[in-house]
């Protein structure tokens, strides 16, 4: 990659030092993820170009050492191994010089070309650390820069130094005891690899460190390799014996003397520093009694913004999208009187499906941009901090905290970002624990049919009833938690729960910005895509193979039949005389209402009114005049003629719709389905509608709306009555298993897609499992409560209250088991 | 005596890490070398984790890695 007349920099820190801070500084926010084969951890990357020269800064993931125990360090590292950067850009927190200092000397260990930035410095100040930068870089042999990134100082020292080259020259650190063991390795391998690449004397001590990565370079090389491995091993051993200390333990120990001593020798500590800042607002923020407090603060905070107000925001934003969709249904070919064209259709479902995503845009910005605060200020690791022991009884992490709140713990939430934001969590089997019981959250597609299930059938207990469906769900989600990783998680790696409390920042506004925008686009190209797809494929199957031609026949008959009416009803009034002349003046007088109906929507000043209604008089007279009669008591006839058979035409499409959905794809699998989903009191309609609500939950309540026909009598009826006069069978229990489903109903596309991302490896599988395994425990609960509750004859409510009850003691109880091999997990207390 | 049975405002010293691979390998991270002091902070409101001061890194650990770690005061 180095070459090409382009100049590689890559930016190297440990977490905490204001490392994206310096790269969006020094690339001004040009920037991409890039995708480097077989990388799971993000590499950022930005071009910036200076005197004619191209200059591509990725920015590598932030770690604290180079080992190869962790898949950040892997990614660092072997970027810097195999990239070969041409310039690495070592970022430090100025204030904890020595600790940084510790990655400085493996970065020089390693002969990367270093440049050190002394970044933070203000902080430093503040808190009575000087570091003099002429005195480090002289005794660390590389240019030092000085910056304080958050307030943009020291850029133009940093872009300047980003074309210097550097000749690779790797640092010698001494380990004392360990030194004839170093040598004698290196001797090996320079003679049983004489193509062998990588600094020497570096090779040999992450030999004895037994570092993956070139344990498996070495076994690439054969016979030759398996010879320095194993007298790598044996020297390791050696040591043991004859020093009682493992070779990596005096390594680390060796690198931190030699980073003391350094430190020492530039640091100039002007006040003794008694408590920082952090700390004092640590005594606040994490004591004992009020923390709990503060977190339940901070996820209100959370909720109110992004939730509530950016649902509020959505009715301004959603006249726009709407006013999108009226526009592409007037370039359409217009609805025939019962049916639609297919072009119409199915560009209409698939627009729909589009803007019910983009509908969430604003409160996606809100929500990313409060997470990115919350990720700069500080606060998360204080949030595993606080809630690490209860999540952990469960198999989950402290750090799956953020997620679950985002995936909706009480009510009204979103599964995408919740599993977007498994990412920082760095225990494996606690990571997809918490990717697939993110679903499980009440997302706020899942709410509507709560609230038209509890309006109608728990009208007296609302109270209770949102309680128990916004507190179950977490309930569920631990349990399932922890039968997860009791199973299928069982072998997957856990690591040590060692976690740095960093100091607390104020986020810049550029920072959050970025990453806010960053994110909700990448949000909508993935997930915006997808959504496209599935739309196509949803109504492929909700629509074919069509009705048969007698059917067919039957609503054509009914059409004339309604028509007939029209006519008879305005026969011999003379504004009728256009339509009794010519029957297919109705057709065009439907088309005329529609495309007047859709356009008069986006009018909103008086001035375009009165245009609007000029134009529509100017292109038919007549069908204007039906259109507003005014005081033509002729027309006015003829109007209320004409509105009968809308409504009646209404009630045609609805009704042709339901024979269209029974009889297509879906609509028979949720027929065939209902000997079985029958246990948990589901007939075919609710199976419809839970089926297409695969592609998006918002389908549910919409499909039982047109599965739920208002009956004669019952027009612009709302559902909550239809349902309740027409499911004459449907009980609270009923609703209740129905609810219980829902809450633990599969996770839509777009999440499905955001798992099979995230869970990294085999990424597909995992979504299979989250695809599949909510289904079984959703249907296992809700026949369970159907099933039961009927043969006992209890009412809905008090299933409710049984369930909670069980569903505690379920959890309670699974807290108790200790996984096997608990204790001895990480080989502690080895040797 | 080991590091999770220390109470919070207590310091002392770290003997020696039993441990070995990546939790040896976190600790190091954070300064836990033989002969760095270490000062309890805080404990989380259901006990555990624990904040702890080593040298200038704030760190918090669960009892289960704290044990360890071989401490004397």
């Amino acid at each position: 990659m180095a070459g090409s007349g382009e100049l590689v920099v890559a930016l190297a820190g440990q977490p905490n030092c204001g490392k994206s801070t310096v790269f969006n500084m020094i690339t001004g926010g040009r920037q991409h993820v890039a995708n480097y084969p077989g990388v799971t951890v993000d590499i950022k990357e930005g071009i910036i170009s200076s005197e004619g020269k191209r200059i591509r800064v990725a920015d590598l993931p932030g770690t604290y050492g180079l080992s190869s125990f962790s898949n950040e360090e892997r990614v660092a590292r072997n970027f810097i191994l195999y990239q070969k950067p041409h310039l690495v850009v070592n970022v430090v927190d100025t204030s904890n010089i020595k600790r940084h200092l510790y990655l400085t000397l493996q970065l020089l260990e390693m002969g990367a070309p270093v440049v050190l930035n002394l970044n933070m410095t203000d902080v430093a100040d503040a808190r009575g650390v000087q570091v003099d930068p002429k005195i480090l870089g002289e005794r660390l042999g590389v240019p030092v820069v000085t910056s304080v990134a958050s307030q943009g100082k020291g850029k133009r020292e940093l872009r300047r130094i980003l074309k210097t080259l550097r000749a690779p020259e790797p640092r010698i650190i001494p380990y004392g005891t360990l030194e004839p063991f170093i040598l004698r390795i290196q001797e090996k391998l320079e003679r049983a690899c004489p193509d062998w690449i990588f600094p020497l004397r570096w090779s040999a001590v992450k030999l004895l460190e037994q570092d993956e990565t070139l344990l498996a370079e070495l076994a690439r090389r054969g016979e030759a390799g398996e010879e320095v491995r194993q007298l790598a091993n044996s020297l390791a051993e050696d040591f043991r014996k004859e020093h009682d200390e493992d070779p990596e333990g005096h390594i680390a120990f060796s690198r931190h003397l030699a980073a003391k001593e350094l430190a020492e020798g530039c640091v100039v500590a002007t006040k003794s520093t008694t408590k920082t800042l952090t700390d004092r607002i640590d005594s606040v923020v994490l004591n004992r009694g009020l923390s709990l407090f503060w977190l339940a603060g901070v996820i209100y905070l959370l909720y109110e913004l992004a939730i509530v107000k950016g649902y509020e925001l959505t009715a301004y934003t959603w006249p726009y999208l709407a006013g999108f969709r009226s526009w592409v249904a007037s370039l359409l070919p217009p609805a025939h009187f019962y049916s639609e064209p297919l072009l119409r259709a199915l560009t209409l479902s698939v627009v729909d499906a589009v803007l019910s995503v983009l509908n969430y845009v604003p409160i996606f910005l809100i929500l990313f941009a409060c997470i990115a605060i919350l990720e700069d200020s500080g606060y998360m690791p204080r949030m595993a901090f606080i809630l690490d022991r209860l999540f952990r009884k469960f198999g989950l992490h402290g750090q799956s905290t953020l997620p679950l709140i985002l995936g909706g713990v009480f009510v009204g939430g979103c599964a995408v970002p919740g599993v977007m934001a498994t990412r920082v969590i760095s225990d494996e089997q606690a990571r997809l624990a918490t990717i697939l019981v993110v679903p499980l959250m009440n997302c706020m597609a899942k709410i509507p049919l709560y609230t038209l299930l509890v309006n109608v059938y728990f009208a007296d207990h609302k109270g209770f009833a949102m309680f128990f469906i916004s507190t179950i769900t977490i309930i569920v989600a631990l349990m399932a938690a922890k039968i997860l990783t009791l199973t299928v998680l069982r072998s997957k790696e856990r690591s040590p729960f060692v976690m740095e409390m960093p100091p607390y920042h104020l986020p810049t506004f550029f920072g959050v910005g970025t990453r806010t925008v960053e994110r909700t686009w990448l949000f909508v190209k993935k997930v915006g895509t997808i959504i496209m797809l599935v739309a196509i494929v949803i109504y492929g199957l909700t629509s074919f193979p069509g009705l048969s031609g007698g059917v067919r026949q039957s609503f054509e008959d009914q059409e004339r039949t309604l028509k007939n009416a029209f006519l008879q009803e305005i026969a011999g009034n003379p504004a009728g005389k256009p339509f009794t002349e010519d029957s297919r003046a109705i057709d065009a007088l439907i088309t005329y209402w529609d495309s007047y109906q859709n356009g008069i929507k986006q009018v909103s000043s008086k001035e375009e009114k009165k245009a609007f209604l000029e134009e529509y008089k100017k292109q038919d007279p007549d069908f204007f005049a039906v259109l507003l009669p005014g005081r033509d008591k002729d027309a006015k006839a003829v109007q209320g003629a004409f509105k009968t058979l809308l409504s009646e035409r209404g009630t045609l499409q609805r009704s042709y719709k339901e024979k269209v959905i029974s009889s297509s794809l879906l609509g028979r699998l949720g027929i065939s389905l209902e000997p079985i989903t029958r246990w948990a009191g589901f007939d075919w309609k609710v199976n419809v509608s839970l089926l297409s609500a695969l592609a998006a939950k918002e389908n549910t309540v919409a499909t039982l709306g047109a599965l739920y026909q208002p009956e004669e009598g019952q027009e612009g009826a709302a559902l909550e009555e239809r349902m309740e006069s027409q499911a004459k069978g449907f009980t609270q229990l009923h609703a209740l298993a129905l609810m219980i489903f829902m809450a633990l109903y599969p996770p839509c596309i777009a999440t499905l897609i955001m798992v099979r991302l995230e869970a990294g490896k085999k990424g597909t599988r995992w979504m299979l499992l989250s695809l599949l395994f909510p289904i079984c425990l959703g249907f296992l609960f809700a026949s369970g409560i159907f099933t039961l509750g009927s043969l006992f004859q209890v009412t809905g409510l008090q299933a409710m209250g049984i369930f909670y009850a069980l569903a505690l003691a379920g959890a309670l109880v699974l807290s108790r088991i200790e996984p096997r091999e608990h204790k001895n997990a990480y080989g502690m207390e080895g040797r | 005596m080991r590091l999770n049975e220390l109470s919070p405002g207590t310091k002392a010293f770290v003997k020696k890490v039993h441990a070995r691979g990546m939790i040896s390998q976190r600790l190091r991270d954070f300064g836990f070398f033989p002969g760095v002091e270490v000062k309890v902070l805080r404990c989380s409101p259901l006990k555990d984790p624990v904040e702890f001061l080593v040298e200038s890194n704030f760190v918090s650990i669960r009892h289960e890695e704290a044990h360890c770690v071989e401490v004397a005061e």
